[in-house]
């Protein structure tokens, strides 16, 4: 009944899709357009929350009679499906009350509104899936309708480009997926997941399968070295596909893979959690640097987007390899902590999304080097995107911190893994989690510092407006399920309960129970924490010391030049940029990883002409990686192409010799 | 449970009215070893309190959040200062936040002070807020690591609980240890703006890094800055005392006498620990900024060694 | 029967060797380098004189004697000495830079653990780690020879390899002595004729830096 539903609910966004292009041009097609997915995406959230918290699952498999003949379109709903049913349903209920407000920004609303509601549609219908040929066509129709969502604004420069190689990057992840459905179909063909459960694949086409479905699902999350494609195209779209993309797209992304090698292969070898933890280790740091030297906003974003998705791969690395040990408990406390850590995400990095998105329309710029001293004219997007930003930053008592401290809890549970490999992958894992947290937190303070504080750096962050209520409303809704998954962690660990359960075999100790909403992931003498009580103590410590000064001491305040050693510069370009604020990081860590260098060019003393600085960055993988591979398509494609250019003789020849091989192998086969 | 609950209540305090004189301590034994006499033991106090009644100049750019940081970071370090164990285990809250949210507790302090650097836009917050992000990039990393250690031995991040092992005779001297301890007083230097890192008696911008943060606060604000900067030291001298030498630090439930003895071993500790603090920077000079990531990526290297030696089995 | 105290603090020396094998890789400076180098000796050397405690074998006094008077005092005199008359340009640089050199060394020691304590399952406890630091502190001697461009500092990473091999034989158990008086005069010969090209490269070169003294090699193309 609950599956019906939610299958309703997606028929009635990709209606909602056909109906925009009949009311193209008219005035209130975006409100009816966002106001209806708004709905659809509301109802899909709470019948998933009634799903997942319902305790014996209605489960219940639907097959309808569309698709290919002899298979037609099988729908299961699980514990898992419900789960990332309710966070993409969440982040497209949230993205669509923010693109009521936003909305009017868009110049060409004819190339945006169609896709939006069909791409909701197409990855509800992923989650949903419980046949390959169903998973793989409604994955293939959530990336073409992102993709023609990139392509909306075509004409401004870099977004076609993006378009293509985002094309690209997605046909090559289906195409992996294909291989792997088609490996764990085998020879008897059988392509329900029902199916494919009960019979498990031997080791060796497990490894191949978990190599494609790490590339195909990988390469959709932004798995490094595959997420070239994802900080162009993410900022390309409109913001709130940007945020639906980033937020919203990689879950699915990550459910795919976790419904793959969680489910449907059998029990893990113990070097497949090395290979998923090590490559999530590298794609978190590498993530968080490139952010680290990104001005442009969103971009900015889209690579933090990157870190936290190799966080998320961490965690399931290391359940894989506690999943192989046999020691169900940690691998149940290690995919708790990534599945808190995809909602997490989801939560604040759409938050963080519309921000950059109320900052662009009210300014129309990305670029931050010329934002700064936007929080006295957008007070209300300040403070929500300041929540965003300490929340991604782990901090407490935000819910960043607690997905971050359960998995460093997975990690102190490690030492009694047997493999040599393993004991030394994974504290080398944990240096690199704890470095892509403090890095993180760096990350942030400029995005926050540099965009909304300190003085303007150009007129138009000068005549910034405060966005409209709708947006304010989204992000205000998504600031406050910030707090309350930080300081209420208890409830939505036991929420993840059957989900973990299903895939794991044990699931965490009931949290509910604890006093003052303490959670004690394994036992109450080893660690616990109580984000609620850390909240009430740093509240009521800040508001006893603002009492008691105020009655007590002075309460004076005077508005003054600033200080600044006794030279105040009126000029706002003496503040300190974006790229200055990260050159430190960038001194550390840039010169190796990046190959920074610094250029400085002085004008000859008496030239009035200003000095240069030129910072140089080289993209690793993009140069040992894409730029050969695209290098030998080119060539080979280029060698081809004399192909296209032969005469009628020639293509005769051809044909001939095709004959005239095919029948020589018949002849030698008998 | 009346008595856990003024033991807390009485940690809270102690943490608070201790640290101005721990400070002022340091000021005064560093000023002695180099041969001058130095300012009284109790002028931090009244720095403080002259800070407190003086009126905030506040620049014309200012904005909420730079009114709002000093009360933020003030509460959220001395929460975390209040749940490190200092005279007694067995803290009544001490399951709220164990090593590792201390950590982060700390890490939102740091957050926060950076963010209000930037928000006057001024050259000067830019550059202590920048170096400050760099050191934290490296300090905190090597920090949790420290924490990996300490908790693979201990069997347990809670504070209490690595207190009470390290009291216990399964300890033995142990070469990750003396890692750990060599890599924590590192990062505590570090995130305490002494020198080799950052100079906490100068104006200089060569040498500035948590002064340049805060050069445009002043009055009150400034104090409850300052009562920080002096509450975190606190907070980083109690861990090395409570892991590294816990002698003397009443369990729960042992009655007046042992906490009272465990107040007087602690300020014992503070003193030492204190001199121990003067004498090192008296004797070595300050870094160049470059070099930082050299000292802390050491106390990174050492703190995953000393992980790695944990996790290879029960060597060292 | 070596008590537990006994065994942790024999096997507290031999991570300190480790750690003081570390710290001369982050040394910039030639003095600090040489310096670091007499704490190296001098903990090799109180290795020695503890297992010979807890082995009961006077014989490994003598050994801790000689690499106490020779590697912790003579030698490093002798090499400021040697700084002072050649004039050295006091700093070292690294090829890499000294966050990956140390980077390396972590990696070295995993992979010395990860090779000895498989490999030694059956001999006692603590001969296997100590065999393990032991490697450790050889690798990382050999580390700090090849990535440092100066003369005087392969000097110094070639004598902390020697240190390593005594601290794998001390804890073997059953060094006899006139290998080490062998070995140790050796050391000797082998520095006294360091020292010697030393000086002539000087005179003829006017530097030891080897990167350039490598454009001075015949078969040059």
């Amino acid at each position: 009944m609950i599956l019906a539903g939610l299958l309703g609910c997606a028929a009635a966004l990709l209606l909602t899709g056909a109906a925009a292009l009949a009311l193209h041009g008219r005035r209130l097609a975006a409100p009816v357009v966002y106001g209806v997915s708004l709905v659809a995406t509301t109802i899909g959230l709470l019948l998933a929350g009634r799903a997942l918290f319902s305790p014996d699952l209605p489960g219940g498999t639907l097959s309808l009679p569309i698709g290919l003949p002899w298979l037609g379109a099988h729908f299961r709903l699980d514990a898992l499906a419900a789960f990332f049913l309710l966070v993409i349903n969440l982040g497209g209920a949230m993205a669509s009350l923010f693109a009521v407000g936003y909305g009017a920004h868009e110049e060409t609303p004819g190339r945006v509104l169609p896709f939006f509601p069909a791409f909701l549609a197409g990855m509800n219908l992923v989650l949903m899936a419980a046949d390959a040929f169903t998973f793989l066509f409604s994955w293939e129709f959530m990336s073409l309708s992102s993709w023609a969502l990139v392509m909306a604004h075509h004409r401004r420069p870099g977004n076609a480009a993006a378009g293509y190689l985002y094309l690209l990057m997605a046909s090559f992840g289906t195409l992996a997926l294909l291989l792997a459905f088609g490996l764990l179909a085998g020879p008897s063909g059988g392509y329900e997941f029902a199916v494919i459960r009960q019979t498990p694949p031997g080791a060796a086409v497990s490894a191949v399968v978990l190599v494609l479905a790490l590339i195909g699902a990988g390469s959709k999350a932004g798995l490094f070295p595959l997420h070239a494609w994802l900080p162009l195209a993410h900022p390309a779209a409109p913001t709130h596909v940007s945020a639906l993309m980033s937020a919203v797209m990689t879950k699915v992304a990550l459910y795919g893979f976790i419904r793959i090698v969680f489910d449907l292969l059998g029990s893990p070898a113990w070097w497949w959690g090395a290979a998923v933890s090590l490559l999530g280790g590298v794609t978190a740091v590498m993530g968080v640097l490139y952010a680290l030297m990104q001005n442009d906003l969103k971009r900015l974003l889209a690579y933090s987007t990157v870190e936290n998705i190799g966080i998320v791969f961490i965690g399931l690395g290391l359940s894989l390899a506690f999943q192989a040990n046999e020691m169900q408990a940690a691998a149940a406390l290690a995919l708790t902590a990534a599945l808190f850590h995809c909602f997490n995400h989801s939560v604040f990095k759409s938050l963080l999304f519309f921000g950059a998105g109320a900052v662009l329309g009210s300014t129309g710029e990305r670029d931050m080097e010329r934002l700064g001293g936007l929080i006295h004219r957008m007070p209300r997007t300040a403070f929500a995107f300041l929540i965003g930003a300490a929340a991604i930053s782990a901090l407490p008592p935000f819910n960043g911190f607690v997905s971050e401290w359960l998995m460093f809890q997975a990690i102190l549970l490690s030492p009694n893994l047997p493999q040599w490999l393993l004991k030394f992958l994974v504290p080398t894992v944990g240096a690199l989690l704890a470095l892509s947290a403090a890095l993180a937190a760096a990350c942030f303070v400029k995005a926050f510092g540099i965009t909304f504080l300190g003085r303007a750096r150009s007129d138009v962050a000068r005549d910034a407006v405060e966005t409209d209520g709708w947006s304010i409303t989204a992000m205000l809704v998504l600031a406050a399920l910030c707090l309350l998954a930080g300081i209420l962690p208890g409830y939505f660990i036991d929420a993840l309960a059957p989900v973990i359960d299903a895939l794991t075999g044990s699931s965490l100790p009931r949290q509910e129970q604890l006093d003052w909403l303490t959670i004690v992931p394994i036992a109450q003498s080893r660690s616990s924490y109580n984000g609620l009580l850390l909240f009430f103590f740093i509240a009521l410590a800040a508001s006893l010391a603002a009492e008691a000064i105020h009655r007590f001491a002075s309460a004076a305040v005077r508005r003054s030049a600033p200080w600044d050693c006794g030279f105040p510069d009126p000029s706002p370009a003496t503040q300190y940029t974006a790229g200055s604020l990260s050159q430190p990081i960038r001194r550390v860590f840039g010169t190796v990883l990046f190959r920074a260098s610094e250029e400085v060019r002085l004008p000859p003393p008496g030239d009035a002409s200003p000095a240069q600085l030129r910072v140089r960055l080289h993209d690793i993988p993009w140069d040992v990686l894409y730029a050969p591979v695209a290098g030998v398509v080119g060539f080979v494609a280029g060698r081809l192409n004399a192909l296209q250019f032969l005469t009628i003789r020639g293509y005769l020849t051809l044909v001939f010799g095709a004959l005239v091989a095919l029948l020589m192998v018949l002849a030698v086969w008998q | 449970m009346i008595l856990e609950l003024a033991v807390q209540f009485c940690e809270m305090l102690v943490v608070l009215l201790l640290a101005p004189l721990l400070a002022g301590y340091v000021r005064t034994v560093k000023a002695r070893l180099v041969g001058r006499r130095g300012p009284p033991l109790l002028q931090p106090y009244r720095d403080l309190l002259r800070l407190l009644r003086k009126e905030v100049v506040l620049a014309h750019s200012a904005s909420w959040f730079f009114r709002g940081a000093p009360y933020l970071v003030f509460a959220a370090t001395w929460v975390a200062a209040a749940l490190v164990p200092t005279f007694a285990t067995g803290l009544l809250f001490n399951y709220a936040a164990d090593m590792i949210a201390i950590v982060a507790l700390l890490g939102t302090a740091r957050f926060i002070l950076a963010l209000a650097g930037l928000d006057v836009g001024t050259s000067f917050g830019g550059i202590g807020s920048s170096r400050e992000l760099m050191i934290a990039s490296l300090a905190e990393p090597a920090m949790v690591m420290v924490v990996f250690t300490l908790s693979l031995l201990a069997g347990s991040t809670q504070l209490s609980s690595i207190a009470g092992f390290m009291q216990g005779p399964g300890v033995g001297l142990r070469v990750s240890l003396a890692m750990a301890l060599v890599a924590l007083v590192m990062v505590a230097i570090a995130e305490n703006a002494r020198i080799p890192i950052d100079n906490p008696a100068t104006h200089l911008e060569l040498t500035m890094v948590h002064e340049a943060m805060i050069l445009e606060y002043s009055g009150r604000h400034l104090a409850l800055i300052e009562a920080a900067s002096f509450v975190k030291l606190l907070l980083y001298v109690s861990i090395i005392a409570c892991v590294f030498a816990p002698w003397g630090i009443a369990a729960s439930g042992q009655g007046l006498g042992a906490y009272l003895a465990g107040l007087a071993a602690y300020a014992g500790k503070l003193a030492v620990a204190g001199f121990l603090l003067a004498l090192f920077e008296t004797a070595i000079a300050k870094m160049r900024v470059f070099r930082y990531s050299d000292f802390l990526g050491a106390a990174l290297m050492l703190g995953v060694l000393a992980t790695l030696l944990l996790f290879v089995s029960r060597i060292a | 029967m070596i008590s537990s105290l006994a065994f942790d603090v024999a096997h507290l020396f031999a991570g300190s060797l480790v750690l003081v094998s570390f710290m001369l890789l982050y040394q910039d400076r030639m003095t600090g380098l040489i310096n670091t180098f007499a704490l190296h000796a001098l903990v090799v050397s109180f290795s020695v004189a503890w297992q010979a405690h807890i082995q009961e074998a006077p014989h490994l006094y003598i050994t801790a004697a000689i690499a106490l008077g020779i590697k912790a005092v003579v030698i490093p005199v002798v090499l400021h000495r040697m700084i002072v008359r050649l004039g050295i340009h006091r700093t070292i640089e690294p090829v890499v830079g000294i966050g990956l050199t140390m980077l390396a060394g972590i990696g070295l020691i995993a992979l010395s653990i990860m090779v000895m304590l498989p490999l030694t399952a059956q001999a006692g406890t603590l001969a296997r780690e100590d065999l393990a630091f032991a490697l450790s502190v050889i690798l990382l001697g050999l580390l700090m020879m090849i990535s440092r461009r100066n003369a005087v500092s392969q000097v110094v990473g070639f004598m902390s390899i020697e240190n390593g091999l005594i601290l794998a034989a001390t804890g073997a158990k059953g060094m006899p002595l006139v290998v080490e008086i062998s070995v140790a005069f050796s050391i000797l010969v082998a520095l006294i004729v360091i020292g010697i090209f030393l000086f002539r490269i000087r005179e003829r070169f006017e530097t030891v830096d080897i990167h350039l003294l490598h454009e001075h090699r015949g078969e040059q193309p």
